[in-house]
């Protein structure tokens, strides 16, 4: 029995059937994804359950992961930021490390991208790759998982110079593309449902962990599950607690997360955030290291209500995690967090840490509608933002590309 | 069934399932006219889009405004009265999409005359068109006698409605939808089933609404000879 098998029982069999009939237009191909971390963050997350899958289907899958030193990952910090937004000159000279290193990487790399019928090159970091391999001959697809509709021009405009020789883009919705001279696929990422981080975990082993680290799980809980990063605006959840707590005397708040590989501001955010909460013994402040994933998984469940809270935010896949869960969300109003959070159907969406505390106190105030929100989170999940989803949309777009369709793919 | 004889040459009626892709186009609209104009020229593909795509991607609620240029016009512009008139543009009433562009250009420009000032959209807001590509998947499922559809209806997946009642409207020649294709290959035996089909309005609703809908009349239909 196969691991697709096992997913069958979730989203039902005709959907994987459908995964074997468009792989059946791509055996024999070689396909290769390329990042910048292998374990951290949503994207290595989302890679190490593709690419097994991708392969159970008889696609040569490959994932490679670009090395870099501290001065390539400050740049590409720097990158994302101002590509979220954020006014951010970047020196020459550190333009000049992120293209070094990405030759570096080319070296060693070149001959399997150079073979590859589709490469997919996630985010910016390791973007200038394809400008390395100029005798490529398959497709190369950027993937771009973080919120670019506002960037700051001059960032983009240095980077759009490697990104428009792609022959195909994707971004997780509409608002985030960037006009391009190829096509925009729009692709929202997705969870696994059995994964250790979102498979069903037993009441007792949710209870210890709370235990564990000194919460007490009969207490009203909201958790939010995020890298400590500014963009996740963790220092306004600790203000929506507070403002709700008044309301709410004994709710406690959970703020857990870790930091990637690829992410050098993660301690000094984490030291503003333990300031931000001294003193108070209801706020529990986990920094948990990358295998924390069933313990993560047993605080979502264990909590009432999830928060992600997110000023900028590419997908927010610790929202789909929760509403997998069955907990409402209430989530920042941005990004990919609204392709999610359906106000009043699956949670809320709050712009200010005032409206999150407002959304908190109405649900645990109205507590039928909490567990409501919940089952419908779930639901929508499950019809949208799963694995098997993404999966048959990634091999849809490799259908697509690799035989030049226009606007139909007729199988079977 | 129903003692009629079948005509040895129609083909079964294959079960066909779907999915849609979107595609960005990068074109965008900030205010009305910008909308007016891009329409002029935008992919034919995106008008289809924006009036049909929605039915398969996820949602809630019942579609107030069922079409996109009407959902934009009233939650992006906050114009409420080119909301009403953009939303009861019925799709199906056009022979083909370039009728259906030119109505709606109708429409933005005499609301353009009517208005002194060009209603726009907050930065974040704009309208972005998009396309989609379709992918259709073999069910392997067969049907042979119309009765048997009685049974298969129910458990028709939305994308199997959508291809079959939505999507066949593009592929057809006479614009209609599948079962109706199908179900003239046998003569006039189901003429007035055909008429039935024809009375369900495939736009102001959701695929598991047309397929109760569709259930409902076969099984009212097939009790009732």
């Amino acid at each position: 029995m196969g691991k697709l098998d096992f997913y069958a029982d979730i989203v039902g069999h005709e959907v994987i059937d459908h995964l074997y009939q468009l792989s059946s237009l791509l055996k024999n191909i070689k396909v290769i994804h390329v990042n910048s971390t292998r374990k951290g963050g949503g994207v290595a997350e989302i890679l190490e359950k593709l690419i097994p899958l991708s392969q159970e289907l008889g696609i040569d899958t490959k994932w490679e992961v670009i090395t870099g030193n501290e001065r390539f990952f400050r740049c590409t910090k720097s990158m994302h930021n101002a590509l979220q937004g954020n006014l951010l000159d970047i020196s020459d000279e550190l333009l000049k490390v992120y293209e070094e290193t990405n030759a570096q990487n080319a070296e060693q790399l070149r001959p399997a991208l150079e073979e590859a019928d589709v490469v997919f090159i996630h985010d910016p970091q390791p973007a200038a790759l394809l400008k390395f391999c100029p005798k490529r001959k398959g497709k190369w697809v950027w993937r771009c998982h973080i919120d670019i509709s506002r960037p700051y021009r001059p960032v983009w405009k240095y980077l759009r110079n490697f990104i428009k020789d792609y022959n195909a883009s994707i971004f997780h919705l509409a608002d985030f593309a960037q006009p391009l001279p190829h096509p925009l696929y729009l692709i929202p990422p997705s969870i696994d449902p059995l994964s250790e981080k979102n498979k069903e975990l037993e009441k007792e082993e949710v209870y210890s962990v709370y235990q564990r680290f000194k919460i007490n799980p009969e207490l009203p809980t909201i958790v939010q599950v995020s890298r400590f990063d500014r963009f996740k605006d963790p220092i306004g959840v600790i203000r929506a607690y507070r403002l709700a707590k008044e309301f709410i005397p004994s709710l406690q708040l959970i703020l857990a997360g870790g930091g990637a590989a690829d992410d050098p501001e993660t301690e000094i955010v984490l030291a503003e955030v333990r300031e931000a909460a001294s003193g108070d013994p209801n706020i529990h402040i986990l920094f948990l290291p990358p295998e924390s994933d069933r313990i993560i998984n047993a605080i979502q469940r264990g909590a009432d209500i999830v928060l992600q809270k997110s000023i900028r935010e590419g997908f927010g896949l610790t929202v789909t995690e929760a509403m997998w869960k069955g907990k409402p969300v209430i989530g920042g109003n941005t990004g990919g967090i609204r392709l999610q959070v359906i106000n009043h159907h699956t949670g809320f969406l709050v712009n200010t840490p005032e409206g999150a505390a407002l959304r908190i106190h109405y649900l645990f105030h109205y507590r039928d509608q909490l567990q409501s929100m919940g089952k419908k989170a779930k639901e929508f999940v499950r019809r949208n933002f799963l694995i098997t989803r993404h999966l048959r949309d990634c091999l849809t777009l490799m259908v697509s590309i690799i035989y030049n369709v226009e606007e139909r793919i007729e199988l079977g | 069934m129903n003692g009629e004889t079948k005509t040895p040459e129609i083909q079964p009626f294959a079960v066909k399932d779907c999915a849609l892709i979107a595609i960005a186009t990068g074109i965008q609209a900030y205010n009305l006219r910008e909308l007016r104009d891009k329409l002029t020229n935008i992919h034919p593909g995106s008008i289809y889009y924006h009036f049909w795509g929605s039915l398969l991607f996820p949602r809630f609620e019942e579609p107030e405004f069922i079409n996109d240029f009407a959902a934009w016009a009233y939650y992006s512009l906050h114009d409420q009265a080119l909301a009403e008139r953009l939303a009861v543009i019925d799709p199906t009433k056009f022979a083909d999409i370039e009728e259906l562009r030119q109505e709606l250009i109708e429409e933005i420009e005499e609301r353009l005359y009517e208005t002194e000032i060009v209603p726009w959209a907050r930065p974040g807001e704009q309208f972005h068109f998009k396309r989609s590509q379709i992918v259709v998947f073999d069910t392997f499922k067969r049907i042979t006698e119309p009765k048997e559809l009685l049974s298969v209806l129910p458990t028709f997946t939305e994308g199997s409605v959508f291809y079959h009642f939505i999507d066949a409207r593009r592929r057809t020649s006479g614009g209609e939808d599948d079962f109706r294709a199908w179900l003239v290959g046998f003569g006039d035996t189901y003429a007035d089933l055909c008429h039935l089909i024809a009375n369900i309005d495939p736009y102001f609703t959701t695929l598991a609404e047309l397929r109760r809908k569709l259930s409902d009349l076969f099984q009212t239909y097939f009790r009732e000879r």
